[in-house]
């Protein structure tokens, strides 16, 4: 069939949402506990443990600007607020 | 009482004659219907009641519960949940079978449209019934043909002999083409009639329809996690729809091919292509068209008139969809006057196969086409109004509709 | 601008998808399916779960993952199980149904129904957002009393909807479900240890997320956790588990909170705040919270 019905997985990334962000979520690596509430929330599914140590030796997280619609979930739920939300237009 | 009597002992005899050809039964049509799905063994059949498809339905719950079919017999809670479950378990890459009618049919159409959308092979049996209101549980086509744009193809049949045969070439068919097929058989006519017919052994079925393996990636499998049923935007939907579109009328070649090999395998032909079955039509001034069991009387109207020097012949539609105009018109050729005999109507048009022919036929034929309505909700179809269609139409100087026999 | 550190996309729901900053029901959705892992096959409803998730020829679902009207998922999964048991790879396969509160309470509800009485090995997660959301925030028989949808607009003669919601996690147990429970999207853990519990149950299961919906609600979506945390902390929908016979029930931290903490944060309750009538509507509501209270020993 020349339109295949079925349609590949995971194939949504090619739809980058980040243009339709006004604020940035900022990590602050330094305060981050590595807590994991921040990807357990993000209704994007794109805040993750980048695998790095902090000074703390916590395992600091970051998000992907990509997708990031910056709904602030994540600098609202910061259990340590090490996020914060800035302007982001473009 | 006398004639009650004769007629148990005609069909003592008739059991006694099939005994001794093992494949060659007397059997009720529902019954022949569930005897013959047996024998294609869907994974998933789902049920739920409708008269007078119900026969079917408890047959094959027979069938399962006496472990002589081992398929998932799924009860449900409406026609809609029946064509929901077999959706699902298509798109899970199975065989699937239920049967329906009349109201049942229309609750499922929402499910119909998808299951064709989303090419899924299922099969299903329409037991042919009318449609409220009033409410009637008689036979007439009115259920199926409502429901003919909804991408499915639609067989009908004249005799059980040919229900059972449509059913291995509707799976041959959906299977290869991953379209849904309907097979059309008029409810008590032929659902509840006790008819000799040949019923195909297993190693038959299984050298004509293979079993059924679904193509990897087009259905749900965890090892190949495809999607299925995405959100189609103005870019892509009207080319999907054309693509669905064009698979179903050039489904026409296919038929005629499975049917060759159907006549390889089982000595008959359905038809006499499996798109239709001409009858005396070569040198007919009258060709009556008509689909299903009415086909039966038509026949032996032809006969009578034949034997009256009158040129008299029919065209019998099995396909419905595709409507395969080139093969209908070839038919219709040498015709001076088409009378279509209809068991179902567009209420504010016309018999609905009349309108089909007239398309197929326009700037193609030079010819009177007028439409005839009969036997709505069980009314009687007899051989005297079939004659007075075959006088009315050469008579009528209109092109307006008839309703045959109605008071 | 390249980034230092790479997403890995390890979710079974990925990203691109075309849901609303702060949905509750992606969030939602996304805690659901990885806790079920990868074998698991989805049946959806119609909505907004599978509008922005689907956009052809592209998909968020890395599993396999149907679609077919907005009433059916129930019956789907019922023709899925059933096929997985032919190809003997049901017990290995979470089969599992998304409907949203529309699907699930309105139109859905009689399939649902036949689901539950075959008493099939299927989990239904109903995404509750108490309003079409995908059709424009009309009323569904999950809006709850007073709420101002487009179909149950306050006016001079109306103070909002007009009827209490109806309650599908007692007509689950009721229904005869092995395992039913309701929560919402200000508690991710406890999404997903009830999803975790959920399936260690063989038979029907009914589980229920209350999630923001950030356009239909009328709020900001930052606040979509906390109102999630506020309809708990207030009674309005309580948070409890039921199996074998007994329920479980999230506390409040005591005192609970008064209804008007969680209803002043919403646009479709903001007509409340007017005048008398409305502050007699939130005694009424507090009413109900207060029967939650303690019909579910919540306190």
């Amino acid at each position: 069939m020349k339109y295949q019905l079925e349609v590949q997985p995971g194939t949504t990334i090619k739809n980058k949402t980040g243009g339709w962000r006004v604020a940035k979520p900022v990590v602050d690596h330094e305060i981050c506990i590595g807590c994991d509430m921040c990807r357990k929330i993000c209704p994007e599914g794109v805040c993750f443990p980048t695998g790095e140590k902090n000074s703390k030796g916590r395992i600091f997280y970051d998000r992907d600007l990509d997708f990031c619609k910056g709904c602030g979930l994540c600098a609202k739920e910061c259990p340590v607020t090490a996020i914060k939300m800035v302007d982001d237009f473009k | 009482m006398i004639l009650n009597r004769l007629e148990h002992r005609i069909k003592n005899i008739e059991h006694r004659i099939m005994k001794l050809n093992s494949n060659r039964q007397f059997l009720e049509g529902s019954h022949a219907v569930a005897e013959i799905i047996k024998l294609i063994k869907p994974a998933v059949v789902a049920a739920y009641p409708i008269t007078p498809q119900t026969h079917i339905v408890e047959d094959l719950a027979k069938i399962k519960a006496s472990g002589a079919g081992d398929f998932e017999y799924i009860n449900t809670e409406s026609e809609f949940a029946a064509a929901s479950v077999l959706l699902g378990a298509s798109a899970t890459g199975v065989r699937t079978y239920t049967a329906t009618c009349s109201q049942g049919l229309l609750l499922m159409t929402e499910v119909l449209f998808c299951i064709a959308g989303l090419r899924l092979p299922v099969v299903i049996t329409c037991a042919n019934r009318s449609v409220s209101a009033p409410i009637n549980i008689w036979n007439d086509q009115q259920d199926a043909v409502t429901i003919r744009d909804a991408g499915w193809l639609m067989l009908y049949a004249e005799t059980n002999q040919e229900a059972v045969d449509l059913h291995l070439l509707a799976y041959r068919l959906a299977e290869t083409l991953r379209l849904p097929v309907m097979v059309n058989m008029d409810g008590f006519v032929l659902t509840h009639t006790y008819e000799p017919l040949i019923m195909p052994t297993q190693e038959h079925v299984n050298k004509f329809l293979p079993a059924y393996k679904a193509e990897v990636g087009t259905f749900l499998d965890v090892k190949n996690p495809v999607t299925i049923g995405a959100l189609a935007y103005p870019d892509s939907y009207m080319e999907i729809r054309k693509q669905l579109a064009d698979d179903i009328y050039s489904s026409s070649d296919l038929i005629k091919k499975y049917n060759t090999e159907f006549k390889k395998v089982f000595g008959r032909s359905i038809g006499d292509n499996g798109i239709v079955e001409e009858y005396k039509t070569k040198d007919a001034e009258v060709v009556l068209v008509a689909m299903g069991s009415v086909c039966g009387t038509i026949k032996e109207v032809v006969d009578e008139l034949r034997e009256r020097k009158q040129k008299v012949g029919l065209l019998k539609i099995i396909s419905f969809r595709p409507f395969v105009d080139d093969e209908i018109v070839k038919s219709l050729g040498k015709a001076k006057y088409i009378a279509v005999v209809d068991k179902s109507i567009s209420l504010g048009s016309e018999g609905i196969l009349a309108t089909e022919i007239k398309r197929a036929a326009y700037n193609r034929l030079k010819v009177k086409i007028q439409s005839f309505v009969v036997g709505l909700g069980g009314h009687d179809v007899t051989k005297e109004m079939i004659e007075q269609i075959v006088f009315d139409i050469k008579k009528d100087k209109t092109s307006g509709i008839h309703f045959v026999g109605c008071s | 601008m390249q980034e230092k550190y790479k997403n890995p996309f390890e979710h079974l729901i990925a990203p691109g998808h075309t849901a609303c900053p702060g949905c509750g029901q992606l969030m939602s959705a996304r805690l659901v399916l990885d806790t079920c892992g990868p074998n698991t096959i989805i049946a959806n409803a119609t909505g907004c779960l599978e509008v922005t998730t689907t956009k052809y020829p592209t998909s968020s679902w890395k599993v396999p993952w149907v679609h077919s009207l907005f009433e059916n998922p129930s019956a789907l999964a019922s023709g899925i199980l059933a096929a997985l048991k032919q190809k003997g790879l049901d017990k290995e396969t979470n089969v599992v149904a998304f409907g949203g509160d529309g699907s699930t309470f309105d139109i859905g509800f009689g399939l649902i129904s036949g689901m539950w009485e075959r008493k099939e090995n299927i989990l239904y997660i109903c995404y509750n957002t108490e309003v079409y959301s995908n059709t424009g925030y009309q009323a569904s028989g999950a809006t709850p009393f007073d709420a101002n949808t487009t179909t149950t607009p306050p006016e001079k003669k109306s103070m909002g909807n007009n009827f209490l919601r109806k309650n599908m996690a007692e007509l689950a147990i009721a229904s005869g479900c092995i395992y039913v429970a309701q929560t919402t999207c200000g508690y991710p853990n406890d999404i997903i240890n009830k999803v975790k519990k959920a399936l260690t149950f063989t038979g029907p299961k009914y589980i229920e997320i209350l999630t923001t919906c950030v356009p239909g609600w009328g709020t900001e979506s930052e606040m979509t956790v906390q109102l999630g945390k506020l309809a708990h902390k207030t009674g309005i929908y309580p948070i409890f588990e039921y199996y074998d016979g007994e329920y479980k029930a999230m506390k409040i931290p005591a005192p609970a909170l008064k209804v008007e903490e969680y209803l002043k944060y919403h646009k479709r309750f903001k007509h409340l705040f007017k005048d008398e009538k409305g502050k007699e509507a939130i005694a009424e509501i507090q009413k109900l919270a207060d029967k939650n209270i303690e019909k579910y020993n919540l306190s």
